[in-house]
């Protein structure tokens, strides 16, 4: 990653307001993690170099985009949840950013404004705010915050003292009113981003959203679906990379490199190449979505000689698996297509759940899974909780499950690799 | 073809050699020192074996530094306690950091297991600040126990709370001997429970260092529902283990399968 002509962007960062020495070292610490993580593994498929660019130029190249579009009078939306549709962000001529922030940064800050016991999704977007070192929500005119679970809806509070931030509401169950109560805020979230932007939702610009984030998703469908054939053509961690990218890279060219990686692996399964030996054990991931930079259970899977072949996760299938019905006529049309294909979506925070299990159920079959790892951040109640049914349902079903509570830190690798590797020589 | 298995733990590097046969030819225990890869090593270069396989927390570190094939701990004491006692079901190994429970399928395979987390608390390393906060020795400390009449409540299982506990009831005037038993007490409470999770049937094959000190067997046997059995060579059962999966990679290898 260290080309000869490296542009210097400290001047563009300074302008943002970032810390540069923090930064800095933020940006070393992730480097050195992605050195470690990806780059030493063997045979990996050609069309990650994009995806390798992209990450070496996350607070480059791509804040660079970001900030000429604002400077042409563009506006960046930033949002932590799949239930904030992108599409409606892009329809009034917007861009969106994914903000979920996964490594350890500026606790020292947080906690003074917020419990220890706070799971490390939350205490990393607000550590990468309060220390000045995340040039995406810098560059974000607006963050539009959701009331998912407690800890993000009261942490939105705090992050609206420092920022821009307004609040979707989302209910808590899916019956029909519940859904149709989304639909509503829906209407709100349009007048936000119309305000916003100065641009009106159209049904042209709707329509033309939702088939660019479509094409997104069924390029990523396209990869989900090599990694059910063994041996697994892409790495695990490979796979989780590319959805994490998802939520920041340019929509088109995104989409156009995948379907090239896509092109990649299709091969590659045609011809039996895979990145695994063939009797690697196979594992689905279930829980608590991975915001970038966090790869540590997929390295630690994948260096304990097992393969990571699907994840159902936000960062994962509950991202691309289902599509937004693309034959609405009118904005309003399209409006009720997207609430339904978004309260689709399984995330621990609705009661009653079973879709969710449903759907880990299903994925273990078509992904042909030796054994599932049901991931949960520490202090994450909805997927803590859940964990015990998804374990009952598993066990059910005969797939053996590990359940694994973690966080960003370091200090639990060795345990938590003994824990693996037992589970990979178990099943 | 002569295997080595060697289980490198925090607190002792355990080796046991194999003849073809599986019958053991010899076996030894070190302390780790401040360097258990090197304590290893005196082992490893003692010869005698044709294939080292590695277990316990420096596993990585010896196949880096000899290249052997490392298996966790879990597989280890499952394969080690099977061969003692063919009969068991479950394997408890509490050892000097880290507590683990197995339960075994049918044929010996791991069935599900439970290891403690990342802190101290119930292991061997536990029991050891406990006996220095009470002036005993860990034999003292076991003795004690197994001469009270009852257990003094312990409220925390945090090694550093439980110190300053400890030593509070001492300068109240408790009983040493109802401390100690009431310390004995917690850590089997938590370790029935561990148990309990992941449906440990008997025959319990109760292996590790801690597996030596009689009240915790005792307790651990009047609160498990089932056969409670202990090996002679408690602390061996990894070491064991590793180098019988050796063994029976040859055997794999050999058959082709
Ligand atoms: S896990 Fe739930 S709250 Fe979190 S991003 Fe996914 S849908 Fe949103
Ligand atoms: S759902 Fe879980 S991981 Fe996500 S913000 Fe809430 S507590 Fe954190």
């Amino acid at each position: 990653m260290s080309e000869e002509a490296v542009v210097d962007y400290h001047p563009m960062w300074a302008e943002l307001g970032l810390d540069l020495p923090t930064h800095d070292a933020l940006l070393g610490a992730v480097g050195q993690m992605y050195g470690a993580a990806f780059l030493k593994q063997e045979n990996r498929p050609e069309g990650m170099s994009y995806l390798d660019f992209v990450v070496s130029e996350v607070h480059g190249l791509r804040i660079k985009e970001l900030h000429d579009f604002r400077a042409q009078g563009g506006k960046v939306v930033g949002t932590f949840c799949l239930y904030v549709p992108e599409e409606m962000i892009r329809a009034a001529g917007a861009w969106s950013v994914g903000l979920c922030a996964g490594a350890e940064f500026g606790y020292d800050e947080v906690e003074k404004i917020m419990p220890r016991n706070t799971c490390a999704l939350i205490k990393s977007f607000m550590g990468f705010k309060l220390t000045r070192v995340c040039p995406y929500i810098e560059e974000s005119d607006l963050v539009v915050g959701e009331t998912t679970c407690d800890g993000k809806k009261k942490a939105y509070e705090l992050l609206g003292e420092l920022h821009n931030v307004y609040v979707l509401e989302l209910p808590q169950m899916k019956r029909p009113e519940d859904v149709a109560f989304y639909r509503e805020e829906l209407g709100e979230l349009q007048g936000k981003v119309e305000e916003l932007t100065g641009n009106a939702i159209t049904a042209e610009s709707l329509r033309t959203a939702i088939k660019e984030v479509n094409d997104k998703r069924r390029a990523l469908q396209r990869i989900a679906a090599t990694r059910a054939h063994s041996p697994a053509p892409i790495s695990g961690k490979d796979a989780l990379l590319a959805t994490q990218v998802a939520f920041y890279d340019d929509v088109p060219r995104y989409t156009q490199m995948m379907n090239a990686l896509a092109d990649e692996l299709e091969q590659r399964v045609a011809d039996g190449v895979g990145v695994a030996p063939a009797g690697a054990k196979r594992i689905l991931i279930t829980g608590t979505p991975m915001a970038l930079p966090n790869w540590k259970l997929h390295d630690i899977i994948e260096k304990s000689g097992g393969i990571v072949v699907g994840e159902e996760m936000c960062t994962g299938s509950r991202y691309y698996d289902a599509l937004v019905p693309e034959d609405g006529e009118t904005v309003e049309e399209m409006l009720e297509a997207i609430s339904a294909k978004y309260m689709d979506i399984n995330c621990a925070c609705f009661t009653p759940n079973q879709g969710r299990i449903d759907d880990i159920l299903r994925m273990a079959r078509e992904v042909n899974a030796d054994g599932i790892i049901d991931y949960a951040l520490n202090f994450c109640t909805p997927y803590q909780m859940e964990a015990f049914s998804v374990d009952k349902a598993a066990k059910d079903a005969g797939v053996p499950l590990l359940k694994i509570d973690t966080d960003y830190s370091a200090e639990d690798m060795g345990q938590l690799s003994t824990r693996v590797e037992a589970f990979l020589e178990m099943i | 073809m002569r295997v080595l298995g060697l289980d490198i733990g925090s607190r002792s590097v355990d080796a046991v050699w194999l003849a073809d046969g599986g019958d053991i030819v010899d076996a030894a225990i070190a302390d780790s020192g401040y360097d258990p890869p090197a304590a290893a090593r005196t082992f490893v270069e003692r010869g005698g074996h044709d294939i080292v396989v590695a277990t316990g927390y420096g596993r990585h570190a010896a196949r880096e530094a000899y290249g052997c094939t490392a298996i966790t701990e879990i597989k280890a004491y499952a394969l080690g306690a099977s061969a003692i006692f063919p009969q068991a079901a479950a394997v408890l190994d509490i050892g000097g950091q880290d507590t683990k429970v197995i339960a075994l399928t049918a044929n010996g395979r791991v069935a599900d297991f439970e290891m403690n987390d990342k802190c101290a608390a119930g292991t061997g390393k536990f029991l050891e600040v406990m006996a220095r906060a009470l002036g005993y020795s860990l034999e003292e400390m076991a003795a004690a126990s197994l001469a009270a009449e009852t257990g003094l409540a312990i409220t925390s299982m945090c090694t550093v709370f439980a110190e300053s506990e400890v030593t509070g009831l001492v300068h109240r005037g408790e009983d040493r001997r109802e401390i100690s038993r009431g310390l004995h007490e917690s850590i089997a409470k938590r370790t029935l429970s561990s148990l309990a999770r992941v449906s440990a049937a008997g025959p319990l094959v109760f292996a590790g260092g801690v597996a030596k000190n009689a009240a915790m067997v005792e307790l651990i046997r009047a609160g498990f529902k089932g056969e409670v059995l202990v090996p002679e060579d408690a602390q061996t059962v990894g070491a064991l283990g590793a180098a019988l999966s050796a063994l029976a990679d040859i055997a794999t290898d050999a058959t082709g399968a």
